[in-house]
């Protein structure tokens, strides 16, 4: 916290005065399990990407057809919602410990 | 061309409320603030206002609706009582953090239980730590003033604050009076457009509003709040001043009534004040120095003042119209505090006084000058004025 602004810096009422920035908030640090794709599974119904609350899941459309990318896992807190949506049950949720080095 | 008129306090309210015309009102009817906001439909109904008005279907809805209001940039009013503002109180604090310049006329009246409709000033004592600015009024003349003035400190850059107008239920607001009225341009001219700070409705500038503000930031916050209470204070004189010059009537953070030579001084608030001033004026013509300090402004507390007008005294009552059960009255207990380092302690005492409209008499205000006067008053013992035994 010691990097924050001062009371005096800070924009009065608790107002948020730039917009968009809640893409400095790195939720991933939250995250203590880690969704994995099995790309091979994927039919990239984009359902993840529909029901993820942190915009974590990447996509774009190709050819008129919707093209699942992967997680993004700085935002990513690991609430595990894409894999229970996803209807072919190809994400799988990992305990974030077999990710330490 | 001032005009001079006879009319409710509420009444009066609601005219001073006519000449800001606020963008927004949105309010819930409570007894007795009711005829405040009546009349101001009125006015809505009758084109004499630009305001829009906003039934809501209670006072948590108006206070919640004032907030959006005033958030988007507009200059906003609202009027409760009692109950009412016990049921606004989550977002009263809400208002005051989020540093929107919403005026609130408070017609004070005792809180349930048991329910009484009558005045104390219960009301504004629940509040006094919401972040609000607290405007204390005797009569229809500061009550129509102290609106208008108001506006004025609310959204002064540096404070950006709401302020209550506190007025006695039903004695101020249901009793008629003379007072003066400045000419609609004046009012108009002195309050001025408020131009907002952060106004949701700019698009050219997206900014959010309420947010969640946790652990990281809420402590800074509240600082930025007592400093723009210590704002408030600070540049209140120079409202005062301003109002004079249109006005011709002189405000300060304390009316002083015959203090300066007196011994024994009373301390009230609100229309008690006026009684106060006819026994006054009675007994110093038996011989007796009293004299009388009414705090206008509660919060911010003008404390310095306070010990200016004290310290060297011979005595000092202070009657509360509320009570901090288990705890001293609120007033007593704040002005207590504010003589602590006085050179010169004045002996203390604490009446309790008019709870749920118990008629104030001049008997009784003089029963509490003869404890200070005989050198009976107890520092931590609270007495009742009028109460059966």
């Amino acid at each position: 916290m010691a990097d924050l602004k001062g009371w005096k810096e800070v924009p009065i009422g608790g107002v948020v005065d730039t917009p968009a920035s809640s893409r400095s908030y790195a939720t991933g640090a939250w995250r203590v399990t880690r969704p994995i794709l099995d790309e091979n599974k994927c039919i990239n119904c984009m359902q993840c990407w529909l029901y993820c609350p942190d915009m974590a899941i990447s996509g774009k459309i190709a050819d008129g057809k919707t093209k699942m990318i992967g997680i993004d896992l700085k935002y990513c807190k690991g609430c595990g919602t894409c894999a229970v949506v996803c209807p072919v049950k190809a994400i799988d949720m990992k305990p974030e410990n077999e990710f330490l080095k | 061309m001032p005009n001079r008129v006879s009319l409710t306090g509420a009444a009066a309210v609601s005219q001073a409320m006519r000449q800001i015309n606020p963008d927004v009102v949105a309010a819930y009817p409570i007894t007795p603030q009711t005829p405040v906001v009546e009349y101001y439909a009125q006015y809505v109904a009758d084109g004499l206002v630009d305001t829009c008005m906003i039934p809501v279907e209670s006072e948590h809805s108006a206070m919640s609706a004032v907030v959006g209001s005033a958030a988007a940039g507009a200059r906003t009013m609202t009027a409760t009582a009692a109950n009412g503002l016990a049921l606004m109180v989550e977002i009263v604090y809400i208002a005051a953090s989020y540093r929107l310049p919403i005026v609130m006329p408070i017609v004070n009246r005792a809180l349930s239980g048991p329910i009484n409709i009558h005045c104390d000033h219960s009301d504004a004592m629940l509040v006094r730590d919401s972040g609000w600015i607290q405007l204390m009024a005797e009569d229809h003349q500061e009550a129509y003033d102290m609106t208008i003035m108001a506006t004025k400190i609310a959204e002064h850059e540096d404070v950006l604050l709401p302020v209550m107008v506190n007025f006695d239920g039903f004695i101020t607001s249901h009793g008629v009076d003379v007072f003066e009225m400045l000419d609609d341009e004046v009012v108009k001219e002195f309050v001025g457009e408020w131009v907002p700070k952060y106004p949701l409705l700019n698009t050219e500038k997206p900014i959010t509003h309420g947010s969640l503000d946790l652990f990281d930031w809420y402590f800074e916050h509240h600082r930025q709040q007592e400093e723009a209470m210590e704002q408030a204070y600070k540049n209140l004189p120079a409202v005062f001043e301003a109002f004079e010059k249109l006005s011709g009537r002189n405000y300060d953070f304390l009316d002083l009534y015959k203090t300066e030579d007196a011994d024994h001084v009373m301390i009230v608030m609100n229309s008690t004040a006026s009684t106060a001033k006819f026994v006054i004026d009675e007994l110093r013509e038996q011989g007796l120095k009293v004299g009388l300090v009414k705090p206008r402004v509660f919060t911010p507390f003008p404390k310095k003042e306070l010990k200016a007008a004290l310290d060297g005294k011979q005595s000092v009552v202070v009657l509360d119209r509320a009570m901090s059960f288990g705890k001293e009255a609120p007033l007593y207990s704040l002005v207590k505090s504010a003589l602590y380092d006085a050179v010169s302690r004045p002996q203390l005492g604490s009446f309790v006084y008019g709870l749920g409209g118990r008629d104030t008499t001049p008997e009784q205000l003089k029963e509490a000058f003869s404890y200070a006067v005989e050198g009976k008053l107890s520092l931590d013992k609270q007495l009742y004025l009028g109460l059966r035994d």
